[in-house]
């Protein structure tokens, strides 16, 4: 069994309109060790998706339905008291401002040794011990003096680098980083990634790394998730969806990049924008952007306008698209007349 | 106007805009009253400035897109402002089309405010929440063009509604009614509104998703086809550039380390800076990163490194560089490389 699985998820957000729901059917599972990447741009549930697996989900947000199992346990029926143990302890989270997550008015160390009293019995001394021995391994120049410096004596890299330390405190088993480099700049971005990917392979630890940057999941995880309006639409290994993806929306991401063009000539856009999740289209939510609603012969897919679609396998990837499912079906139809 | 005289024998080739020797410091240190301190008995003034830009010279042709990039407080973006006339040179003069703008008058100023315009990073902060898309196109054209008739206004702003993939009868509606892409192509449309022939975009995508990037950038390279336009691009996207720059200057800590046409920078960055830059991006195609690992982290712009300021963190630095501020010198392929090392053939 998976360390983390996560099936069917259900997310809702209580607004006086109605409930919103923001994450439908997300499942999707991390083993021990393994890197996973979430994709989607703004709007598409991916931060709702990992705020969700510790039950960080601000009111008037709720888990509504589904099921996510952790080491065995079953996370949505925990209490709080015990949510609290695997909080920071066994899942750790990285948030995307560095200068938002640290507490400006205690100085690193005391933010470290808090964070340890509260889920280990032991001194004052010990847990600056094992504070600056974290600060060590995020390499950050000279470390010990760092401990009794505030968070604003500290460049924005810095920061980030101390927060990893932070994450990293209590061994857990899973990292949980949403957008970690998105307010760094990129040379900063590549080595705190490089720093993270390290860490993780060294310590065997979990990632789920949340972005919208393509190029930081392909060097960094194993695994990816697109996100689409609340659902994920296709999964698998990074290098595969990356090369090969199945998913229109995939797809039109991976080439809207202006890597993907010649110099100058026009990139490859993807009409329209995300619908907002209180008024999602009928059938799939990408089809009024999707340029394969219409068949290679003209006629119409009425199950992309009108039947929200399942999961398919192609290859080692799920794809949630008719039109893979229509290729897939005729594909075998000619496999099995042969034999 | 002797100038006008001298138009018709001027060389095709002279630069939309030059930037010549611009400085900008801004005063960290208050007033007069604040700057007072007593040192060893005696009353003194002490004034701490952040540089933000020291000595940048660039040329932009008419018609190319000329991409600033570099990293946060490399002052890209007080180029722009400084450019623009948002702010004012501490040092060094701006020329448009020949003539000195960076001390004209506000009256004076008017006529080049129509020829220039400027696109902002955040299109939720750069449009006015309490004017209807309407009243925020016609604004400018009534401010340049006072003798138009309201129907020649209404007009050219349905007309550059429909340019930028707005429909012409949304104008009754307010900004926050747009997602982010529609705004920042209203954003587009106000600085076209007026016929510009150059456009300042200081990080125009910057805040949007990948897909909705994509298409603002075909819309800015499909206005620059159709009106010929000229840019000065501040970016920090190194991907973005290499698509969509003529030209690139890259900045570290208000110098500008090099300049080159922008398929020559790609192909073969001179400057140590640029090579860890160019590393440093996030490719889809290789598995691992591969970048280089630049030493510590930027100085603070108010105490500049004497010499080259990135000496600090070249791995090639010397006695030179850590003395003498390299200038900018033109190599064989037509980059401008501002370092000792490739100057003196120690790197390639």
């Amino acid at each position: 069994m998976a360390l983390l699985d996560v099936t069917n998820l259900d997310v809702r957000f209580a607004l006086r309109r109605g409930d919103v729901q923001a994450l439908r059917d997300v499942c999707f599972s991390l083993e021990r060790g393994e890197r996973l990447g979430i994709v989607g741009e703004s709007g598409a549930g991916k931060s709702v998706a990992a705020f969700s697996l510790l039950n960080l989900i601000a009111k008037p947000g709720y888990i509504a339905g589904g099921s996510i199992t952790f080491d065995g346990q079953e996370l949505t029926a925990m209490s709080d008291r015990g949510l609290r143990h695997v909080r920071g302890h066994r899942m750790s989270m990285i948030f995307q401002d560095p200068m938002m997550t640290l507490n400006p008015v205690l100085t690193i160390g005391e933010q470290m040794v808090e964070c340890l009293k509260a889920h280990r019995r032991i001194s004052s001394k010990e847990a600056r011990a094992i504070s600056l021995r974290k600060l060590e391994q995020v390499q950050i120049p000279s470390p010990s003096a760092r401990l009794d410096q505030y968070p604003h004596e500290l460049s924005g890299g810095m920061r980030q680098r101390v927060i990893i330390a932070i994450a990293l405190l209590l061994d857990p088993d899973i990292i949980i980083a949403d957008e970690p480099t998105t307010a760094l700049d990129v040379t900063i971005q590549a080595e705190i990634m490089a720093l993270l990917l390290e860490l993780c392979e060294k310590h065997n630890v979990g990632l789920i790394l949340i972005t919208h940057d393509l190029g930081v999941v392909s060097q960094v995880t194993q695994r990816m998730l697109v996100m689409y309006a609340g659902r994920v639409i296709e999964q698998g290994p990074t290098r595969e969806i990356i090369n090969d993806p199945q998913h229109p929306y995939t797809q039109g991401l991976i080439n809207a990049l202006p890597q993907m063009a010649t110099p100058g000539a026009r990139l490859n856009q993807i009409p329209g924008s995300m619908p907002s999740l209180d008024n999602l289209p009928s059938g799939c939510a990408f089809h009024p952007r999707c340029g394969f609603v219409a068949r290679a012969d003209g006629s119409t897919r009425h199950a992309c306008t009108d039947e929200v679609p399942d999961f398919v396998t192609s290859g080692n990837c799920r794809v949630a698209c008719h039109m893979v499912a229509e290729m897939l079906d005729r594909e075998r139809i000619p496999a099995e007349e042969i034999r | 106007m002797s100038s006008t005289a001298h138009a018709p024998a001027a060389e095709p080739a002279s630069p939309l805009l030059e930037i010549r020797g611009v400085e900008k410091r801004f005063s960290l240190s208050g007033d007069f009253l604040e700057q007072l301190k007593f040192k060893g008995g005696k009353l003194v003034r002490e004034q701490k400035h952040v540089h933000a830009i020291n000595g940048v010279d660039l040329d932009i042709q008419r018609g190319e897109a000329l991409c600033v990039v570099g990293e946060s407080g490399c002052g890209k973006s007080t180029v722009a402002r400084t450019v623009m006339g948002l702010l004012h040179p501490s040092a060094g003069e701006i020329r448009y089309d020949g003539e000195r703008i960076d001390d004209l008058s506000h009256q004076a100023l008017m006529p080049y405010r129509r020829r220039m315009q400027m696109i902002f990073q955040n299109p939720y902060a750069s449009l006015n929440p309490r004017m209807t898309i309407q009243q925020t196109l016609e604004e400018p054209i009534r401010l340049h063009h006072p003798d138009w008739s309201p129907q020649r206004v209404k007009q050219q702003v349905a007309e550059v509604m429909t340019s930028v993939g707005i429909a012409a009868d949304w104008g009754a509606r307010y900004g926050h009614e747009f997602s982010g892409g529609q705004r920042q192509r209203i954003a587009i449309a106000r600085a076209l509104a007026v016929d510009p022939e150059f456009i300042v975009a200081d990080e125009p995508i910057s805040a949007l998703d990948v897909s909705i990037q994509a298409q603002v950038l075909n819309l800015l390279m499909e206005a620059q086809q159709q009106r010929n336009l000229t840019y000065l691009f501040i970016t920090h996207d190194l991907a973005v550039v290499e698509h969509f720059g003529t030209r690139v200057a890259v900045m570290y800590l208000g110098r500008v380390c090099e300049v080159a046409p922008t398929a020559t920078l790609f192909a073969r960055p001179r400057h140590p800076y640029t090579q860890a830059l160019m590393s440093a991006i996030p490719r889809l195609e290789d598995d691992r990163p591969q970048h280089i690992r630049l030493q510590g982290e930027v100085p603070t712009p108010v105490n500049l490194p004497s010499g080259c300021v990135f000496h600090g963190r070249c791995p090639h630095a010397n006695a030179r560089c850590r003395s003498e501020i390299p200038e900018l010198i033109v190599s064989d392929d037509g980059s401008q490389v501002a370092c000792h090392a490739v100057e003196e053939g120690r790197i390639d």
